[in-house]
């Protein structure tokens, strides 16, 4: 079948069975290798990818599924050389260790941010809970999250009334 | 870990939809958020033939208030409940439920009809439609049957569903005056399935009960209703002694199984500690509420 | 990214990590990221039986599918000789089976096809058949007369025991034991669980037979160590195997061993001239790879009436599944699980340990274990918290009262371990200070009045890491040293290459730092490689929080080296002699005009243009390091629950940790570290099990069955730290990756076991679940 998507802002087509995970077709079909297998039950999150700005498991997705849909990976969060504010905030607050989550949380992160620009610990810790991690204990990836909403924010009083150039969900 | 190969179909009009239910129903499966079904088809635990993914039927992700119901299309997610202002002032014990179905990236796409089509007994909406006295409207070729919580769920993952039937909604009654709900889980952690689950949602009038549903998740082969339980609290003022009774009742009406999230008697006891708390809660909502 | 300053990221800056770059971009290199032209993917198919005769495989139906390459048979395997290969414990393992199956999940054959779904759908038309024997499932039921025997491949193996081991004195301690006032027992059982990191296993075998050469990504811990089993096994020779370490999403001992899946596609690859992928599902990793624990332990501490602890005696039974695979130093059988006297001055023990083999998969040694200190400290500390509570004692205060002193060490325990250094009563006040202790008592009192069910658990631990000496720490023989190597380039930037490979730990920033602070460089000036056999020098690997001790001592040693030679090309270009130069800050000045001085870059130039007359030229070197003594850790932790009369859930309100682990390189990296052993050891104390049923089928086989706390479950945590340098580690540091995994899950039980207490309840196994403490409450009447 062929499907049609819009990955990080442009459109990408692949002809697919239709049994093809989405995660397999971003990885194997359009070499985004960011995005991560974990498991093979739902459980781990590593597949995290936001449909339409809400993440989502990429692995619980069929490819054909997301035709005609915006989706947005890892690759995704950078404007150019310019990280976002959510991956200044995991460098700035050693969110990682071994990277392999990193993907997965820092997308729901950013989510979260666009949505309620100033969560609590709970709220984060709420918003990551389908997210395993086996590295950080959780504790780093609560403060980046922090650590980038205060950069939006400060962003944002940066340039009242203009759309924080930081904020990045990628493409459109 | 990936699926066996199927066909798929993605109708966009309903009518379509039914028609294909009809040539290949007993081959098909339907998907909409496909967080139940993908993880089968993923494990090749389900290997339908066909694959009907109603994802893109127009207008079915409303949630409606209309005429004594709250009406909940088969397309809204999760998530949409969550979010839901509706529910929130018509409905709410659905919010607090909905917190509770395994987690937020699954909740951006599962769907609550989906859910109690796909009739897991420990799946926590089947117990809230249970406890709601909910309808379920199924669509097939041969029209639109209208379908009564009670009874909808058999057996394990089957249902009273057709299999040339789809679900386009489902309602959820309002009702006027003092009512209230809760509902309680117990899970070993996000995204488990429940080892125990309460729905209670309850109406009160001049103090006493006037009407009580309590539906149990992840205790018998199927969502269960404590019909017993529900009997004895009608009519009665909510004291503590009719609480702990309704409760034992309830307890002794379940079917737990003795598995790895602990023994049948564990069980049943947690059912009896939460149909307790979920009473009492309830009717604390119930009285709160201004006429 | 770290900025460019002056001798920036010392030993001691919490900079921010050189690796995080790609990580954060999606752009990380690991296994399955790697493509290879005309890579194949290969599939295995595994063992639904625990015990099994396996009278025919049949291939064909598989072989005629589409995609499909080749479908690998244990019997092809033997053809070549490879049906069989050697474990890190000097045993032999089945690579694919070929008459027997002995755990459910064991490799029977592989199918190599063009894509990763063909082979999956080809792999499921093998059609086997077994005739299924009895199953073994526990150490008690393989010792039982009559019990099936499972290694009857073996010729000389009459029953199902593997090893019996002992350490210790056992008259003095029998001597010592008819004389005490209180002898407390435990029996305990620290249940099966895993390391599950994040990225399962995996590799890609690419042996071209046009150049000779066979180029093996692994996911490996170890890569050296395993291209030379690798040698050895294939009977390729050495210097035409690589084997490559790329980027690994976690590994805390899981990413060790060698998995029959890396033999397969070696030698898939070699019949087929293709390279050949395999990357293992999640049931996959969970089922048949290196487990950690599975140790029944019974211990009994001897006290006299003051609380003054007089002996120890263990003794445990090892289930170590089907092949003796334990990954350790192969002088001791049951890892270093004599540590087991731990913080405490106990001045005799007596440890016997006994293995047997079971119908599971291999493994035993992982999971942040520090070859089996997990077990050791969990043993003792849970003993010494219930003789306690025996002896109407404080936890605090037994464990103050029988600390080894600071004048004690260097100390010699009972069991021959010579702890290097320790400050145990310090750590322990900096825990109790934070906690706020005796308010805290208090507030318990007070709670448990009004019926309340909560408790404090306290655990004071003393790890043993850095292995190790060669004369003593040895993995199939080869020594346990460890390595590198350091080259400074003509424009004053360097690279250093060690024997390690982190699998998260951040080594691409902390032994820049090491480089820093002896060199002079700044850290983002030192590129850090590791991993590619082809290139590093030769090392052990990192687990067993080795790699400070043992590679970082071995990188200030080099650095030294190359300090040493600096000095003599400054004296060269100074004018001046040797000893008449002073090294701060990143340069030489000679004494008295400061301003007669040689930066680190300007020296690292000359040594390429202008170097002395008959000095070599260069700034390059290489140190092996071959540690004199293992390094202690320690610390305290401490936790508060509360317990939920109704469901009997555990919620942690309090987890409170202070470590020591000598100096810290990077303190943002080692509190890192921490928080994720604190919270493996959370999901261990809490949550994680893998058990069997009575046919040996494998519960706890993907992640709805296996469960890994959440950020919602997992506690905040308050750490704390004592600094204690070691005094034989050229930078008295001592390596923490494995302090929190080691510590804590005796500090969350006790905590239980305290709140239950009073209702007269002295243990619960982990995993301490809901239903077990309901069983508890329930047992001693208490009812919401």
């Amino acid at each position: 079948m062929k499907v049609s998507l819009k990955v990080n802002g442009f459109e990408r087509t692949g002809d697919v069975e239709p049994r093809v995970l989405l995660v397999d077709f971003l990885r194997t079909n359009l070499r985004l290798t960011g995005t991560h297998i974990g498991c093979d039950t739902s459980s781990c999150g590593a597949c995290t990818v936001l449909i339409e700005g809400e993440p989502v498991k990429s692995c619980t997705v069929l490819a054909v599924q997301a035709a005609g849909r915006s989706i947005t990976t890892v690759e995704g969060l950078a404007q150019g050389a310019n990280l976002s504010p959510v991956q200044v905030g995991f460098h700035e607050e050693h969110g990682l260790q071994c990277g392999f989550c990193t993907p997965g949380m820092m997308l729901v992160g950013t989510s979260l941010l666009e949505r309620n620009p100033n969560p609590t610990e709970d709220e984060i810790r709420w918003a990551i809970s389908g997210n395993i991690c086996r590295c950080t204990g959780y504790m780093n990836i609560v403060k980046a999250i922090m650590h980038a909403a205060k950069l939006r924010e400060a962003a944002k009083a940066e340039a009242p009334g203009r759309e924080a150039a930081t904020a990045a969900t990628g493409g459109e | 870990m990936f699926p066996a190969a199927f066909d798929y179909r993605a109708p966009t009009r309903l009518d379509e939809a039914l028609s294909i239910l009809k040539q290949h129903g007993d081959d098909a499966k339907v998907m909409a958020g496909g967080q139940s079904l993908i993880p089968l088809l993923k494990l090749r635990f389900a290997h339908p033939e066909l694959v009907v993914d109603i994802g893109r039927l127009p207008a079915l992700n409303a949630i409606k208030r209309d005429d004594g119901h709250v009406s909940i299309g088969a397309l809204t997610r999760h998530v949409d409940i969550e979010h839901s202002r509706e529910l929130a002032s018509s409905a709410p014990m659905m919010i607090e439920a909905v917190r509770w179905i395994a987690d937020p990236l699954v909740r951006n796409r599962g769907t609550l009809v989906g859910s109690v089509c796909h009739a897991d007994p420990a799946g926590d909406w089947g117990s809230v439609m249970l406890a709601f006295g909910a309808d379920i409207v199924a669509r097939s070729q041969a029209g639109e049957r209208v379908l009564q919580a009670d009874g909808f769920f058999q057996g394990p993952f089957t249902t009273a569903l057709r299999p040339d039937e789809v679900v386009t909604e489902i309602r959820i009654p309002v009702r006027k005056g003092h009512s209230g709900g809760a509902y309680l889980k117990l899970e070993r952690k996000v995204g488990d399935f429940a080892t125990v689950g309460v729905a209670v949602q309850l109406e009160l009038d001049g103090g006493k009960v006037a009407s009580a549903g309590i539906g149990l998740t992840a205790v018998g082969p199927h969502n269960l209703k404590a019909t017993e339980a529900e009997r004895f609290l009608h009519g009665k003022e909510p004291t503590d002694q009719v609480i702990v009774e309704a409760a034992r009742l309830a307890a002794a009406a379940s079917e737990p199984k003795d598995d790895v999230r602990g023994s049948a008697a564990y069980k049943k006891d947690v059912v009896r500690v939460f149909v307790q708390r979920g009473l009492r809660t309830a009717i604390g909502r119930a009285r709160e509420v201004r006429s | 990214m770290a900025t460019q300053g002056h001798m920036h990221g010392r030993i001691g800056e919490s900079i921010k990590r050189k690796e995080d770059g790609r990580f954060l971009r999606g752009r990380g290199n690991y296994l399955d990221d790697v493509e290879l032209p005309g890579m194949l993917h290969m599939a295995i198919l595994r063992s639904p039986h625990a015990h099994a005769l396996v009278k025919s495989v049949d291939t064909a139906a598989a072989s005629a599918m589409p995609g499909v390459i080749a479908v690998v048979t244990g019997e092809l395997m033997a053809q070549h000789k490879l049906a069989w290969m050697p474990t890190l414990s000097y045993d032999t393992q089945a690579v694919l089976a070929t008459d027997k199956v002995r755990f459910q999940g064991q490799e029977v054959a592989a199918v190599v096809a063009e894509t990763k779904y063909q082979a999956e759908d080809a792999r499921n038309a093998i059609v086997v058949d077994y005739d299924v024997l009895p199953a073994v499932t526990s150490p008690q039921q393989a010792k039982e007369a009559g019990a099936p025997l499972i290694r009857d491949d073996k010729e000389n193996q009459k029953d199902n025991h593997i090893y019996h081991w002992e350490a210790g004195d056992q008259e003095t301690t029998k001597a010592a034991f008819a004389k005490a006032d209180k002898v407390v027992r435990l029996h305990t059982f620290y249940p099966r669980c895993h390391p599950a990191p994040l990225e399962t296993c995996g590799c890609i075998a690419d042996v071209n037979g046009a150049t000779g050469k066979a180029t093996i990504y692994m996911t490996s811990q170890a890569p050296h160590a395993i291209r030379t089993v690798f040698a050895l096994v294939t009977g390729l020779p050495e210097q035409n195997i690589r084997v490559i370490s790329p980027d690994i999403g976690g590994g805390f001992g899981n990413k060790v061993p060698v998995y029959p899946g890396y033999v397969v596609a070696t030698a898939a690859s070699l019949l087929i001239g293709r390279p050949v992928k395999w990357v293992e599902d999640r049931t996959e990793n969970l089922i048949s790879t290196g487990y950690a624990r599975d140790f029944h332990m019974t211990g009994d501490l001897a006290l006299d009436k003051n609380g003054k602890m007089l002996a120890l005696r263990v003794h445990l039974d090892s289930d170590n599944g089907a092949f003796f695979a334990d990954a350790q130093p192969s002088k001791f059988k049951a890892g270093l699980f004599h540590i087991v006297t731990g913080s405490y001055d106990i001045p005799t023990a007596h440890i016997t340990a006994d293995g047997y083999y079971t119908n599971k998969a291999p493994g035993g040694v992982a999971y942040r274990c520090s070859f089996r200190v997990t077990e050791a400290s969990y043993l003792i500390e849970r003993l010494v918290t219930n003789a306690a509570i025996e002896l109407g004692m404080d936890q605090a205060e037994l464990r103050m009262k029988n600390f080894i002193l600071p004048e004690q060490f260097p100390y010699h325990s009972a069991t021959g371990w010579e702890y290097d250094s320790g400050d145990y009563p310090k750590a322990m006040n900096v825990a109790l200070d934070k906690l706020g202790y005796d308010d805290l008592r208090k507030d318990v009192a007070a709670r448990r009045k009004k019926g309340e069910i909560t408790g404090i658990g306290v655990a004071s631990f003393t790890e043993v890491v850095g292995a190790g000496h060669g004369a003593e720490f040895d993995i199939l023989g080869l020594r346990m040293f460890d390595s590198a190597e350091l080259r400074v380039h003509p424009t004053g930037k360097a690279m250093l290459r060690m024997g390690t490979k982190s699998q998260g730990q951040g080594h691409e920033t902390t032994f820049a730092q090491i480089v820093t602070e002896e060199l002079g460089i700044p850290a983002a000036d030192v590129a850090v490689e590791e991993g590619d056999t082809d290139t590093a020098p030769y090392g052990l690997g990192t687990y067993a929080s080795r790699s400070t001790p043992v590679a970082g001592a071995a990188t200030a040693m080099v650095a030294r080296k190359l300090r040493d030679k600096a000095r003599k090309i400054a004296s060269h270009l100074l004018e001046a002699a040797e000893e008449d130069l002073e090294w701060e800050n990143g340069k030489f000045y000679v004494k008295g005009s400061p301003d007669r001085a040689k930066t680190i870059q300007e020296i690292a130039f000359a040594a390429y243009t202008n170097i002395p007359e008959g000095m070599e030229a260069g700034l390059e070197g290489v140190h092996y390091y071959d540690p004199p003594n293992m390094t202690y850790p320690f610390g305290t932790y401490a936790v508060v629950v509360d317990v939920d009369k109704g469901t009997g859930q555990v919620k942690v309100r309090r987890m409170v940790a202070v470590d020591d682990c000598g100096v810290r390189i990077n303190p943002m990296i080692v509190e890192g570290q921490i928080h994720g052993g604190l919270t493996e050891g959370f999901g261990i104390a809490f949550m994680e099990l893998i058990t069997f049923d009575a046919d040996g089928n494998c519960i706890g086989s993907n992640f709805m069955d296996y469960l890994l706390p959440t950020a919602w479950e997992t506690p905040h945590f308050e750490l704390g730290e004592t600094v204690t340098p070691s005094p034989h580690h050229p930078l008295g540091a001592k390596g923490v990756g494995e302090s929190a995994t080691v510590g804590s899950p005796a500090a969350y039980v006790n905590a239980v076991i305290d709140a239950l207490s009073p209702y007269g309840v002295t243990n619960i196994d982990m995993p301490v679940t809901s239903d077990k403490v309901w069983s508890a409450l329930r047992g001693a009447g208490v009812n919401e």
